[in-house]
């Protein structure tokens, strides 16, 4: 026992020597960690893209991840509401802890959209704090790159260097691919689209995309067959270019409705790993504009 | 002025001469000619390109400044938008999440039973009576207190013929800020023994606790005391749990003096098997000093137990999803068994009991929103022959059910539920059929594993 409790320890001081324990929520903070923090961060991912946030579990192998971490690196505003906090709370680890340079909520940092007018759940799994999925803008991750640097040089100063030089050196990449994509964008202006659920505000309103309706009649609400049917009817007038959805949504609906509507259903990758070809952040938005061209008439 | 034009004239002579002279090499060589001259022409051109370049150096650095300030103006400005739009000054930001849960349900139930065969009844037992009935509905607030404490209050309000009772179900603090994985809680809470023992009961996924939760631990154990949980910091989940109990209920019924009535100890491991598989096990064990524990509302009426109990439980849990991703299809299975020793003294009987129980179930998610599940609970005595014709005669066959449910919800927030079980607790089977909604109102529960 004496010798097990021994290499706990041990265990637990090299992790803190050697890099920071970093725990992602979402594939895309891993993933902006990674190109922030390189081999100086060891990194976690709770979910992956076919895995709803809203609706993940704080399971065994995540409570002991989360006690692990030197940061915790999550959207907010409230879309890990159902397991976030409880795997704080199970976790026992103090660093991590709300308000703790520990833990940072991305959406902080960002302006969001959709922030309801009238905050009643009669309007479906809604967010007080506005839409969450703050990911799809790339003016967005620049923005949370650089507050993201600063909690990384605060946790880790001896490398904060480091830190300041990956964010510069990422910053020029991003803000050139940004020029490219937005000159790409330009022919993607008013496509009309319909998404399963509001996972693709920021990046259609990047791109000026005409998000015409959602599947769901309300945000968590699966769609019931007379909502589909009545979307159905509205949609047959103004017929968008495409049904749209994540990864991890569920596909019958969207598959009925394109069907019914003889229009393609393109599943956009959302995140790291939606798709084969979005293995970092650049693939993520290159192929989410690939697949979004592919739609042009 | 004819003096300098003659100058001038002489010098342009001179060039001339020059020129001559050099016109007079370049018959000899007309390609070092041409030479010089392309040499002439790129000298000149050179110069313009250089001067273009630096202009264009200037452009581009007042153009890199331009989009600096621009992006550092949008920052600000941003920053702002985002400051002015977070807060609230008002006088409620402070209070606590308020959750409230509303259950309810309707019953057929031909054969009620409020004690197992076998069994020293403890606790409130059996399906209930027929017909509607308001069930517990709960109100649970929780909040940080201050940077070191978490504090969680739940309230559950009972109509018992006509009469609403408030039970203070749980109210308990616990550390946010210990070191190295240790959370200590204090106050009366769920015991963290077994697996379903630590849930509300309107998150589970039958309507009432299998027969060994009932048989055992009163549907649920809650304790008045102590917790210690320590996290260890490993890749596989190892939780481990230290508890003591000085309350005056159930299982150590009526033992109120100074020493804790009852202590406890329990593990879980867990982890993920692939993307699709996670699990959990645990073992635990409850060691009860137990004082004229006996049945409930007739305080010297009924036979009471005095004696020591100790209690070994082992559970797994098991969840299946395709990628992990529950939203569409998933399946759970349960299960859980209890043994239990109790020495003492019962009815002024000497009494070594055996008991066990187990139960095993398995929820399946088929589409959004719909779930069917089945259960069978069992629990068993072998209290020994002397007890034929009293409340611990052994059942001939031990007290069983099985249970079909099938529940609904519409969103995070709100579910109904039908249940069927096909009860045979008593000698004498019965059908029971029951239909319960429970509604939740207020802050977002978790998802707990």
């Amino acid at each position: 026992m004496k010798r097990l409790v021994a290499a706990f320890m041990l265990s637990l001081l090299s992790a803190q020597v050697d890099a920071l324990e970093v725990f992602a929520c979402e594939p895309e903070w891993g993933a902006l960690v990674t190109e922030l923090a390189g081999e100086h961060a060891e990194i976690t991912v709770a979910l992956t893209a076919f895995q709803d946030p809203h609706r993940l579990q704080a399971r065994p192998s995540l409570i002991a991840s989360t006690r692990r971490a030197d940061l915790v690196v999550c959207t907010g505003a409230e879309l890990e509401i159902g397991w976030l906090p409880l795997l704080l709370r199970r976790s026992g680890n103090p660093n991590i802890r709300a308000g703790t340079p520990g833990y940072f909520l991305a959406a902080d940092y960002v302006r969001k959209l959709e922030v309801p007018t009238r905050l009643d759940r009669s309007q479906g799994d809604i967010h007080p704090q506005g839409n969450p999925h703050v990911h799809l803008s790339p003016h967005n991750i620049t923005r949370i790159a650089r507050k993201l640097t600063e909690r990384l040089a605060e946790l880790d100063p001896k490398n904060a260097a480091v830190y300041k030089m990956r964010l510069d050196d990422f910053v020029e990449r991003w803000q050139g691919a940004i020029d490219t994509w937005e000159v790409r964008a330009q022919q993607l202006k008013g496509l009309a689209i319909v998404p399963h659920h509001r996972s693709f505000s920021y990046l259609a309103h990047w791109l000026g995309l005409d998000v015409i309706a959602t599947v769901e009649a309300k945000p968590g609400i699966p769609p019931s067959g007379a909502h589909l049917s009545s979307l159905l009817e509205k949609l047959n007038n103004y017929p968008p270019v495409a049904v749209v959805r994540t990864p991890y949504a569920n596909e019958k609906p969207t598959t009925w409705l394109a069907e019914r509507l003889d229009k393609p259903q393109l599943v956009l990758p959302y995140t790291i790993g939606g798709h084969e070809d979005a293995t970092n952040l650049f693939a993520l938005f290159e192929v989410t504009l690939t697949l979004l061209e592919g739609l042009r008439p | 002025m004819n003096h300098l034009r003659k100058c001038y004239v002489t010098a342009l002579c001179w060039v001339g001469m020059l020129h001559g002279n050099f016109a007079l090499g370049a018959t000899t060589d007309p390609i070092a000619d041409l030479r010089q001259e392309v040499q002439e022409l790129r000298r000149a051109y050179e110069a313009r390109i250089d001067a273009l370049e630096a202009r264009i150096a200037v452009a581009e650095l007042a153009a890199t400044r331009a989009r600096t300030s621009a992006s550092e103006a949008v920052e600000i400005a941003e920053d702002t938008a985002i400051a002015t739009t977070a807060g609230s000054a008002a006088a409620n930001v402070f209070n606590p999440a308020i959750g409230v849960v509303l259950v309810a349900r309707a019953a057929d139930i031909d054969r009620r039973w409020e004690t197992i065969p076998g069994f020293i009844p403890s606790g409130e037992l059996g399906p209930g009576k027929s017909g509607f009935s308001l069930g517990e509905s709960e109100v649970n607030l929780k909040a940080n207190i201050d940077d070191l404490f978490f504090g969680n209050v739940t309230l559950a309000l009972q109509d018992e013929d006509g009469e609403t009772e408030i039970a203070l179900e749980e109210a308990w603090f616990e550390t946010t800020g210990l070191p190295a994985g240790i959370t200590v809680r204090a106050g009366r809470q769920f015991s963290g023994l077994g697996y379903l023992n630590s849930f509300h009961r309107h998150t589970d996924d039958f309507i009432d606790r299998p027969l060994p939760y009932q048989a055992f631990l009163g549907g649920q154990y809650i304790a008045d005391g102590a917790q210690v949980r320590w996290v260890a910091p490993t890749d596989l989940f190892l939780e481990f749990g230290a508890e003591l109990d000085w309350g005056s209920g159930f299982p150590a019924s009526g033992s109120d003096d100074v020493s804790p009535g009852a202590w406890s100890l329990f593990a879980h491991v867990g982890g993920d098997v692939g993307a699709n598989h996670a699990w959990q096990a645990g073992v635990s064990y409850l060691s009860a000093d137990v004082q004229d524990r006996g049945v409930e509302d007739e305080p010297g009426a009924a036979p009471a137990f005095t004696g020591d109990s100790d209690l070994i439980a082992f559970d797994f849990v098991w969840k299946w999803a395709p990628l992990g991703n529950p939203t569409r299809t998933n399946f759970k299975l349960q299960g859980e068994y209890f043994r239990r020793e109790e020495k003492g003294v019962f009815d002024g009987i000497k009494v070594d009991n055996d008991q066990s129980g187990w139960y095993l179930q398995s929820v399946w998610q088929f589409m959004p929103s719909w779930r069917v599940g089945y259960r069978h609970d069992r629990a068993a005595t072998t209290n020994g022959s002397i007890f034929t014709g009293t409340l611990l005669e052994d059942a001939d066959d031990s007290p069983h059910r099985d249970s079909l449910m099938l529940d609904w919800s519409h969103s995070d927030f709100s579910r109904f539920r039908l249940q069927y079980v096909y009860d045979q607790v008593l000698p004498k089977s019965d059908s029971q059929l029951l239909l319960q909604y429970i509604m939740s109102v207020g802050a977002h529960g978790g998802h707990r594993f």
